[in-house]
């Protein structure tokens, strides 16, 4: 009995350690091959850790392209919408919440049916109206709806976490003549910080990484954001392996970055969020 | 609320609650009014506007003319040469990647929830791809799976084993993205985990005492009690599975002859390549009325699953 609960963890960890080899083995191929030269590339057998490396691809790669404008492009994008995201959804949470009108619950209902709705859906009357305004091919069709409500998961979400926070504490407040821009600035924001950090992260993540609102909306190279430029490269050099995968790398590493940093807010955010796919 | 009579003032004739909650209506709309301007702007109109140009022939820059069905009729009697290969492609990808992705991280949950050493370590290992821009992964992968200097070809001739055109073959290309979609399910491992963790420990306890085992525990209580969890996530999966739309796209173009061309990706293409809006508006149409269904089946289900307070427990 006891043999053979001993040969079952065993089982459990070469199963664990397998599947992480697959998730982890992709992420350092790519370093590796970001690191060596053209010779090296197609070399057989290919030595798993080369023996010259060098950063010149990393130079060549933020050469060829106006690899720092795209950087630049991406964060201004990314930022805004973090924060038009983290300001109109706690404002409308708020209001879902604290806030005691007619109708609320069931105007909340049908936002919710907002939930669904596949980007797809919406793409291309979105990039009529854009158009109309003479508004493509710059940041605001991308980051306007941040401002606008900033998704309805992200109003949800934080709805569910102020109910959590006692209705005495808006009362107390009240009875010492708070009105509502005091009491959501004073006492649910500053309760609601991990929340939030939560949804900021995941807000981050899904501008910073995101391919196909740029490809819809933004046509001139000098708006592309960093994944634009990453297909620009992947046209031009896609038998130069090892310059893509540096100009991967670079686009990687900010990510990379803020997941090391956070990663216990990105598991429990998860893992709080539920059904978030 | 009774209002008091002799209560001076302009709003004396006005009962106090009802002041009350018409300024709490004048706040509530004004703290909601992002989402209303936003809903309105970015969702409600949007989906008319589809259905409108749905039905006519529009290309920006010209006024929409009306045609009936024409798009529709298109669209299914075959005319339109791409629409049923992407519906195939799609149906081919979503119906096999997700499943089976669902049986797999499942799985994997069940293994990191044993009583293991370094189980945040694992899981944050299987998080990881998930974090990574897929249009950079798509890349990467491309890489280790190119037929002639991809790592992966070279270490299975090592083996002595078949290799595989992957990407570039019309019958192993929607199986190799079927691949890839296994690399990125970190995100339903983590939930399927904190689900697990929160079903309560005597419920193990009692299977013990009855002398069952293992496989009784898995079959009786985890699979059982995860019944919610797995559905949703099941749902979700599909829901995102039918708008797969990057890896396509950096990877294949859609190719090689239209085998990965998938539904969203041909949506695209239609809309902003072809310039043909009003068709394109028809596959979106299609597209949202299939999501819808699917939504729905939530919805409807949402209401019978109650039990749904896995909290997601901390290790």
């Amino acid at each position: 009995m006891k043999r053979q609960s001993l040969m079952m963890k065993g089982l459990v960890y070469v199963v664990l350690v397998i599947g992480s080899l697959f998730c982890l083995f992709p992420i350092f191929w790519m370093v590796r091959t970001s690191l060596i030269t053209m010779g090296d590339l197609y070399q057989i057998p290919p030595a798993l850790i080369p023996k010259s490396l060098s950063w010149d691809n990393f130079k060549a790669a933020l050469e060829a392209y106006p690899f720092a404008r795209f950087f630049m492009n991406s964060t201004i994008i990314t930022v805004l919408a973090v924060v038009g995201v983290l300001f109109s959804s706690s404002v409308c949470a708020y209001s879902f919440s604290r806030i005691e009108w007619k109708g609320r619950d069931k105007v909340f209902g049908f936002i919710l049916t907002g939930l669904m709705i596949p980007f797809f859906v919406v793409m291309i009357p979105q990039y009529v109206f854009w158009n109309a305004l003479h508004l493509t091919d710059t940041f605001a069709p991308l980051v306007a709806p941040a401002w606008f409500g900033g998704g309805v998961f992200n109003i949800f979400l934080l709805r569910q976490f102020f109910f959590s926070i006692p209705r005495e504490l808006d009362e107390a407040a009240k009875v010492d003549g708070a009105g509502h821009f005091r009491i959501y600035g004073q006492i649910i924001l500053p309760l609601a910080k991990q929340a939030m950090i939560v949804i900021g992260l995941l807000t981050f993540l899904a501008n910073w990484n995101d391919y196909l609102g740029p490809l819809a909306f933004i046509t001139s190279e000098k708006n592309y954001t960093l994944m634009q430029g990453l297909t620009l490269f992947q046209g031009s050099y896609s038998a130069q392996w090892n310059l893509m995968m540096a100009a991967t790398t670079v686009i990687v590493i900010p990510s990379l970055i803020v997941f090391l940093i956070a990663q216990k807010h990105f598991i429990e955010g998860i893992a709080m969020t539920g059904i978030k796919g | 609320m009774k209002s008091n009579p002799v209560m001076p003032g302009p709003y004396a004739a006005l009962p106090k609650g009802k002041r009350k909650s018409g300024q709490e209506l004048r706040y509530g709309l004004l703290f909601a009014s992002p989402v209303l301007i936003g809903y309105l702007l970015f969702v409600l109109f949007p989906i008319v506007a589809s259905i409108y140009l749905s039905f006519t022939t529009y290309s920006v820059g010209t006024l929409p003319k009306w045609i009936g069905t024409a798009n529709y009729q298109t669209l299914f009697s075959g005319a339109d040469p791409f629409f049923y290969p992407a519906v195939t492609a799609t149906f081919y990808y979503v119906f096999v990647s997700v499943p089976l992705g669902i049986v797999i991280s499942f799985f994997m949950a069940v293994l990191l929830n044993q009583k293991i050493k370094g189980r945040a370590f694992f899981r944050g290992v299987f998080y990881l791809p998930v974090i990574i821009p897929l249009a950079a992964s798509s890349m990467v992968w491309m890489w280790l799976l190119q037929p002639d200097f991809g790592i992966v070809n070279y270490v299975l001739e090592l083996l002595h084993l078949p290799t595989s055109q992957w990407l570039g073959d019309t019958t192993s290309v929607v199986p190799t993205l079927i691949l890839f979609s296994f690399w990125t399910l970190g995100n339903t491992i983590v939930i399927f985990l904190a689900g697990l963790q929160g079903i309560p420990a005597h419920l193990y306890d009692a299977i013990e005492i009855d002398g069952g085992g293992r496989f009784h525990k898995l079959f009786y209580i985890t699979i059982p009690m995860s019944s919610s969890i797995i559905f949703f996530n099941t749902v979700i999966a599909f829901i995102n599975g039918f708008q797969a739309f990057v890896q396509p796209s950096v990877m294949t173009q859609g190719g090689p002859n239209n085998k990965s061309l998938f539904y969203v990706l041909y949506l695209f293409n239609e809309g902003f390549k072809s310039s043909r809006m009003g068709s394109a508006s028809a596959i979106s149409v299609l597209l949202f009325l299939v999501i819808a269904l699917f939504t729905a089946v939530i919805f409807f289900f949402s209401k019978s699953f109650v039990y749904y307070e896995g909290k997601g427990g901390k290790s």
